[in-house]
């Protein structure tokens, strides 16, 4: 609404005072946990016992850090988050790249390509946004024994595509609605088929979209934990599963400077994608929350 | 046709004949002109659409609409480490109604839910109104109210896992700062600690509300809140009558998210209370998660996803239908 009526000419009315006042505190608010996260994971253990939360790092040390990547305890192994991470790169790139394809080529024949039946087909596949996945784990994980693949990285690729595809079809079906069919209908007279079309005209245009879509594939797959869990096994789980078990180690003593440092190297990709990318981020988000 | 390298263009390439162009526009979308001379064409185009949707389909079909059978199936029968696939009526359901952890996790997520979505509905919405008063450096405040969007629910609740802690973390900074009576050990308080939880998804997602309630406001009609002004009407008075009631749309959509990310939470309880103490911050996700894969309960795992499909359903039919309903009206 119109931003510019509340603006009082001349002097600062008190009112200004108090909304940024109440703005800067909430901001205060949402970065708190980062800084002492950031802070933790360069404290020694002892300042942590003998300071507080909010103290600055006296002696800062990377040793939390190293740990985190290479040496902590995962469960039953010592190796750090390292091959964890990995496993989480192997797994979300094919995953995204898949599915956005995917979605695109979905996309373009649910908005140019109308058929009978084809509202029926679009809202039958939306169903995949709003289901819970603990309402299909049970038959995957048996299908994925069966074929082989429990446990392993391209297991979670199949289900991650699987389970990704409704959103990816969402978004660019959303996307391509706004290409005017005569556009498409024009090159069709001209003699140029589905294909053609779709390389010519269509992917030419989709560059916006396509960023969302893998930004938003990128930061649901990387922060994945049910599937991770499930299907991950010892041997392909992903990093946030390793930050969990981590987290969650009851044996010995906590060391809170390595749990902070694991859970900034796990959010660290998503993160950096904010900071890059934010507005195609934040495009995914709202675009994602109109159907779901 | 000219040949464009594939993402070169990123303005459309103009249609080849004005001509062309405008005979397709008196019919386009629902009839395409069929593509002239070829009858392999004619057919390449009729079936390639549906030859490139059906993978799609199938696997909507196998993996959305039949594992939701085969989970519906696997709840009626006496499954456990294995499933057996011997219909035994709706005894899985009359255990799952008998065992006290499984209202545990329903009340929780009662509680969860409900707080969840007032809080991140109340404070999203008081940041969009503020932030909406023409404010600097807006894209930066927003910025930072966003970010923990992009954060996975492990990260949050490993991070207020620590901050909660009452030994080390915001307890014993207050008792630093000479506030020795204050507690704050909700984590391990076995009544309290389903409200950590609620503490730390409202961090996670009030942001992101904020987001789309700003994205709302921007869409109110000027012209309309001009006359109100004109008319005398208090700045409160405006949002409360005005500018609120057509956010409706929104308020929905918001819901819609919310109440499904409350429903399948999972990770962040796993992360910052594991359920804990004891049962006492359990979920029905965790619920369903621990008797089908750690206790050998398939069948009551199956019935337990089952009562969460319901519960979603419950939720998002109703909503889904006022929404289309208003949408009707005009609002």
């Amino acid at each position: 609404m119109a931003a510019e009526l509340h603006i009082e000419k001349g002097r600062v009315a008190p009112g200004r005072i108090v909304i940024y006042t109440l703005l800067v505190l909430v901001a205060l608010y949402y970065l708190a946990p980062l800084y002492v996260m950031l802070t933790t994971s360069v404290k020694t253990l002892d300042q942590i016992r003998t300071g507080n939360l909010l103290d600055f790092p006296l002696a800062p040390t990377t040793a939390a850090w190293a740990k985190a990547w290479s040496g902590a305890c995962t469960g039953v192994t010592c190796e750090g988050l390292a091959p964890y991470f990995w496993n989480s790169v192997k797994m979300v790139i094919p995953a995204v790249l898949i599915s956005s394809l995917i979605g695109s080529l979905n996309g373009y024949v649910l908005a140019h390509w109308r058929f009978p039946g084809h509202n029926v087909v679009f809202t039958a596949l939306m169903v995949g946004c709003f289901i819970p996945f603990q309402v299909v784990i049970l038959p995957m994980a048996r299908l994925l024994g069966m074929a082989d693949l429990a446990n392993t990285t391209t297991g979670l690729v199949l289900v991650h595509i699987i389970y990704g595809i409704a959103f990816t079809t969402l978004f660019f079906r959303n996307y391509y609605v706004t290409v005017p069919d005569e556009l498409v209908n024009a090159a069709r007279i001209d003699g140029a088929g589905f294909f053609m079309i779709y390389r010519r005209i269509i992917f030419p245009l989709s560059l916006p979209i396509f960023m969302v879509c893998f930004i938003w594939q990128f930061t649901q797959i990387w922060n994945d934990f049910l599937f991770g869990v499930v299907f991950g096994g010892a041997d392909a789980q992903p990093v946030t599963v390793a930050l969990n078990n981590l987290v969650n180690t009851s044996t010995g003593v906590t060391e809170y400077n390595v749990n902070m440092a694991a859970a900034i190297i796990a959010a660290l990709p998503t993160l950096a994608i904010y900071l890059v990318a934010g507005k195609y981020f934040v495009r995914g988000l709202t675009a994602g929350a109109v159907k779901g | 046709m000219s040949v464009t390298p594939l993402f070169s263009a990123t303005r459309p390439p103009a249609p080849v004949t004005p001509a062309a162009g405008k005979t397709a526009a008196n019919d386009s979308a629902v009839k395409p002109p069929a593509r002239p001379g070829s009858r392999f064409g004619a057919l390449a185009d009729a079936w390639l659409p549906r030859l490139v949707l059906s993978p799609t389909i199938v696997a909507s079909l196998v993996f959305v609409y039949g594992f939701i059978a085969l989970t519906a199936y696997l709840s009626l029968t006496e499954s456990r480490m294995m499933p057996n696939f011997e219909y035994a009526g709706f005894g899985q359901y009359e255990r799952l109604f008998d065992i006290e952890r499984w209202w545990v996790s329903a009340a929780n997520l009662g509680i969860f839910g409900g707080l969840f979505i007032l809080f991140c509905l109340a404070i999203g919405l008081t940041m969009a109104i503020l932030l909406d008063q023409r404010i600097r450096h807006e894209g930066a405040l927003r910025a930072i109210y966003l970010y923990p969007m992009a954060l996975s629910f492990i990260v949050t609740g490993a991070a207020w896992k620590w901050i909660l802690n009452p030994g080390l973390g915001l307890e014993k900074m207050m008792h630093d700062w000479g506030f020795t009576n204050f507690t704050f050990d909700w984590l391990v308080d076995s009544d309290m600690s389903i409200y950590t939880v609620v503490i730390a998804g409202v961090w996670q997602s009030s942001g992101f509300v904020m987001a789309l309630f700003l994205a709302g406001l921007r869409s109110v009609d000027d012209s309309i809140i001009k006359a109100a002004m004109v008319d005398g009407a208090s700045l409160p008075t405006i949002y409360w009558r005005i500018v609120i009631p057509s956010l409706r749309p929104v308020f929905f959509s918001v819901l819609l998210v919310l109440a499904h990310i409350a429903i399948k939470s999972f990770d962040l309880v796993m992360a910052l209370t594991a359920g804990g103490p004891g049962t006492s911050s359990d979920v029905p996700a965790i619920f369903m998660y621990q008797f089908s894969f750690t206790r050998g309960q398939l069948g009551l795992g199956a019935a337990s996803a089952m009562m969460m499909l319901a519960t979603v359903l419950a939720v998002l039919v109703p909503l889904m239908y006022l929404e289309t309903k208003g949408a009707r009206h005009g609002r």
